[in-house]
């Protein structure tokens, strides 16, 4: 498939970087044309990548709309982008909520306002690069490059302490980088002088190299995600940014680092992901009570929604790390969900905050009266949040659960104690905002919601609600490339005698899948 | 025993004969000038490097070394030639608008740097250790002057002193350790070295000489590249100098020195890797740490990318101290384009952001100026990502050939301490960024006027560091066949 004769992934890639260009070029005084600019390019490349579902091939594992071209031929980097049912979702994720998050800034920014466009558009850029590469140098330039538009969204249009938020956020994330870009140098001496994944997922490596290696993949992610405890990062990161920051933080950056466990992580050192599941999933399920309890207590509504991030994107690892289908599903969905619900949730607060310049709970309380609207859609997202059942957090969680307590009893009983704190703090938090008397006087004059925001809620919902009603079609086009992970995970290094009951288990679990998600 | 006057190859030599002819006819021509015509110098000064550049493509018609084994006109030679120029072309362009405010304008500078530039060329072109120590002693002189060239500020008289002491010291130590590899070897060419050690020679004056004369040899040259520990003049040299003779110390002096260490380690003494890898590899790593974990104290610009200065030549090192991947010698060559470009670039930004008298030089003072000058701002924050090696930029893709390099030699300490010192210089170049677009600015902003020459070498050197970050396949091309000539 090709868009204007340019290959379909470098079309939905690259636009935002055009976009970028034209803005650049754009006058310095014309405000209005550059955010409708902005937001053109947003829903052009949204609408190019739901394209993509036109052309996918449901029931095929491997990556499709494959572009190879050499890069760097005296080392075979190689420009390979391909597509397949996990980057799939995850690439609409992107594209979808960063129109959003064009949308919603329309009013909070008045200041560099072509800066800060192109740079929510080159960020745009970086993190569908990361999506697609399959060559590993090709992600790496895009998982580092893509920290520079946010350390300039964060540091430039954040709140107060903006700079060190920044800088910490940056660092981290480049601590955690570095060492993979050795453990990708010296894969490619191992495995045969390629960056090429598609190669490199298909040898066997020696199990101790596998070990350094996994460790040092794993370290990059593990503080991407962030689980605990490389998470202090994220608390600072998200109050500082501005709201569509904080959206695209939560909503499509955490997931670079879910996406990485299970794109490189798990096919490329299986020997050592099964190793080391046991950490994993012991920090997966700290992550997720830890995340639960300090939610809790938090006074600030954007510190809640980011420590609440820590518990979910837990349930996350704990699904992907239970080596099941239906939990890799289940984990895969959550990504999406919690992009969903997590945005919606950050742009919500950002309504808040524009009207009242406060993100305190203890500032707010009775909204039901004053803005019915908003209280409405707020307690949507919230109950998306918490899973209720025929919203999409409810498959995501229940998928997870079901997928991870074959595998692992243990650690899904106490991570299924993270569902009700779940329940606890996000339901006292919408009690003390929403509901009671109106305690402030100048919450009385708060005013609902304007036909912009409408638009900027309205999509997010509808999409919460449809994958909560009729998941199937985003599980059907997932389940096969989520399968092979699986199924490479649980054989390879292993004798044939042992795999065949981790593969029943597997395939077993993999039947209710599609029972469960066409019975609901 | 007759002398034997060799043939001399003309065409070969001339490179350096119109950077020689082209200086001396600007300290000439500049007498007979009345003032209002002098400002053409810099002009001829650029032409004069124009048409060295061009004479370099049309050398190397015969392979192998020249007048007598003295010299060489081999891709390495020529690789270098072509970098030297390039940073003499940018640092000329950058100087004109500086040398004006601060009230320099005396065209002996020009000549000055176009000197300096034919000892970098003897250097890069040598294949004898003397004609070595005559490129590194031309370069040298001329950088003492231009070092003090403000003669009026105190400073820089200071670093010029420095510069003198330390230097002649330095060069006290490399012509010691070339007597030493004479006594040892009988010869003072590389390739007669090479042939000795491999033939089980060198071993005279109980096999001491040799090691000394490389290890003194090393103090020389590792001054010159500010390798630790011979890096403590660097910070005091680089804040005290004109702000333009700083830069060009920066771009050219240490690819100078890398080009003779590339061809004394990689050329000559093969055969005793074994002895000389680890000493390079415990410098690498200390020049790493070291100049990374100074440059965070820093509050001036200059020191700051003076003992950044220091940690690139740690990053360089690692590739030297990889020499059995065949990707050592073509990394360092690349690193080193790609390093001269960052670095003269924010150079031409600094010198365009700061006042008269060597003022504002404090980071603190850029404070608010990426908004109010969106160009310098822009190119600044591109110059300090590559620094730092942030992708899509030539800096990041310099670091990966050289630690895939070292990865590949089998020195993975050095590429995870290289990765990891990154980290920390992430965080001073970040701090430059911060700054300047996430502070507002204090006081009375500087005058920040950027003459057409500094746009235009921020402007080239900009383009050409995202060139590279993208688009790196043709340099890396280039670097890969001029390295070949090292094998000899």
């Amino acid at each position: 498939m090709t868009i204007l004769g340019i290959p379909v992934l470098t079309a939905i890639t690259f636009l935002p970087l055009a976009g970028a260009v034209v803005l650049c070029l754009v006058p310095r005084g014309e405000e209005a044309w550059i955010r409708r600019i902005a937001f053109g390019v947003g829903v052009l490349d949204f609408l190019w990548s739901l394209w993509l579902l036109q052309g996918f091939v449901v029931g095929e594992a491997g990556y499709q709309f494959q572009e190879r071209q050499q890069w760097v031929p005296g080392l075979k980097i190689g420009y390979f982008l391909g597509v397949d049912g996990i980057s799939l979702w995850l690439v609409l994720l992107t594209t979808f909520l960063t129109a959003i998050a064009i949308l919603s800034s329309f009013a909070a920014v008045t200041e560099k306002v072509k800066a800060y466009y192109a740079c929510l558009l080159l960020l745009e850029t970086g993190m569908l690069g990361v999506f697609l590469a399959l060559d590993l140098v090709l992600f790496y330039v895009f998982w580092e490059g893509m920290l520079i538009p946010m350390y300039f969204l964060i540091g430039v249009w954040g709140g107060p302490r903006r700079i060190y938020a920044t800088v910490k956020f940056v660092l981290y994330t480049m601590a955690g980088g570095v060492l993979m870009l050795v453990a990708i140098i010296a894969l490619y001496f191992l495995g045969g002088q390629t960056f090429d994944l598609t190669q490199l997922a298909a040898q066997d490596f020696a199990p101790g190299a596998q070990r350094w290696l996994f460790a040092a993949f794993a370290l990059a992610f593990a503080i991407k995600v962030p689980m605990w405890p490389f998470h202090t990062w994220l608390p600072d990161a998200h109050v500082e940014a501005p709201t569509a920051g904080s959206v695209i933080l939560a909503g499509v950056l955490l997931k670079m680092g879910t996406y990485g466990f299970l794109r490189f992580a798990l096919p490329l050192f299986p020997g050592a992901t099964r190793e080391f599941a046991p950490l994993v999933l012991a920090l997966a399920v700290i992550g997720i009570l830890y995340g639960a309890l300090v939610s809790m207590v938090q006074p600030d509504l954007k510190k809640l929604v980011a420590y609440s991030s820590v518990s979910h994107l837990g349930f996350v690892m704990l699904g992907m790390f239970a080596f099941t289908v239906q939990g890799v599903e289940g984990s895969l969905l959550q990504m999406i969900n919690h992009g969903l619900s997590t945005g919606g949730l950050f742009l919500l607060v950002g309504m808040v905050y524009e009207r009242r310049h406060s993100r305190m709970i203890a500032d707010f309380g009775g909204l039901w009266g004053v803005m019915p609207v908003f209280a409405a859609l707020f307690l949507v997202v919230t109950l998306s949040s918490i899973g209720l059942p025929g919203l999409n957090g409810f498959v995501g969680e229940f998928l997870i659960l079901s997928g991870a307590f074959g595998a692992r009893p243990w650690f899904t009983a106490f991570a299924t104690l993270g569902v009700v704190l779940g329940a606890v703090y996000m339901l006292w938090m919408f009690q003390r905002v929403v509901f009671g008397v109106v305690t402030h006087e100048e919450n009385r004059r708060l005013r609902d919601l304007t036909p912009r925001e409408y638009a900027v809620l309205i999509p997010v919902i509808a999409a919460i609600v449809w994958i909560g009603i009729y998941p199937d079609p985003v599980l059907r086009r997932m389940e096969p490339s989520v399968r092979a992970v699986v199924l490479r995970v649980n054989s390879a290094g292993r004798p044939a005698a042992d795999i065949s009951p981790a593969l029943d288990s597997a395939s077993a679990a993999a039947s209710p899948v599609a029972a469960a998600a066409g019975g609901r | 025993m007759p002398i034997v006057i060799p043939a001399i190859p003309w065409g070969d030599l001339l490179p350096y004969a119109i950077v020689a002819v082209t200086a001396t006819a600007i300290l000439l021509v500049d007498c007979f000038l009345s003032r209002a015509h002098r400002g053409w110098m810099p002009a001829l000064a650029l032409a004069g490097i124009a048409a060295a550049a061009l004479a370099v493509r049309g050398t190397g018609g015969a392979p192998g070394p020249l007048m007598g084994g003295m010299v060489a006109a081999d891709g390495f030679a020529r690789f270098f030639h072509l970098v030297y120029l390039l940073v003499a072309a940018l640092t000329i362009l950058l100087s004109a608008g500086y040398l004006h405010r601060e009230g320099l304008e005396q065209n002996e500078y020009y000549a000055l740097i176009l000197y300096a530039t034919l000892g970098m060329m003897i250097m890069a072109g040598s294949l004898d250790l003397i004609t070595i120590f005559l490129g590194l002693e031309t370069l040298s002189i001329s950088l003492y002057i231009l070092a003090g060239f403000q003669r009026t500020a105190d400073k820089s008289n200071e670093s010029a002193i420095k510069y003198l002491l330390l230097g002649a010291f330095a060069t006290g130590f490399f012509l010691y350790g070339v007597a030493l590899i004479y006594g040892a070897t009988g010869t003072t060419r590389l390739a007669g070295v090479a042939k000795a050690l491999a033939e089980g020679g060198g071993g005279q004056g109980g096999g001491l000489l040799l090691p000394i004369g490389v290890g003194l040899l090393l103090v020389g040259l590792g001054f010159k590249v500010a390798a630790v520990p011979f890096h403590m003049w660097t910070p005091d040299v680089y804040e005290g100098a004109p702000t333009s003779v700083t830069a060009f110390m920066i771009a050219g002096t240490k690819a100078a020195a890398f080009a003779a260490l590339l061809r004394i380690f990689f050329f000559a003494l093969p055969s005793r890797q074994a002895d000389w890898v680890w000493i390079l590899a415990a410098m690498a790593l200390l020049t790493m740490i070291v100049g990374n974990v100074a440059a965070v104290a820093q509050r001036n610009i200059k020191r700051m990318l003076a003992y950044s200065s220091i940690a690139h030549a740690g990053y360089v090192l690692v590739a030297l101290a990889s020499p059995q991947s065949p990707m050592a010698a073509s990394s360092a060559l690349f690193y080193l384009v790609v390093y001269a470009l960052m670095n003269l670039g924010a150079f031409a930004v600094i010198i365009a952001l700061t006042d008269r008298g060597e003022r504002r030089l404090d980071i603190a003072d850029f404070a608010g100026l990426g908004s109010r000058h969106p160009f310098l701002g822009v190119a600044m924050a591109i110059f300090m990502f590559s620094l730092a090696g942030f992708p899509p930029t030539a800096g990041f893709m310099g670091k990966f050939y050289i630690f895939s390099a070292a990865v590949e030699a089998g020195q993975v300490v050095l590429a995870v301490v290289g990765v990891l010192t990154s980290v920390v210089s992430v965080y001073y170049y970040l701090r430059v960024t911060v700054v300047m677009f996430m502070r507002d600015p204090v006081g009375e902003p500087a005058q920040g006027t950027a003459t057409p020459g500094l746009a235009l070498a921020t402007g080239v050197t900009a383009a050409l560091i995202l060139y590279l970050g993208f688009f790196p396949a043709g340099w890396w091309e280039l670097a890969r066949r001029s390295a070949r000539a090292l094998l000899g």
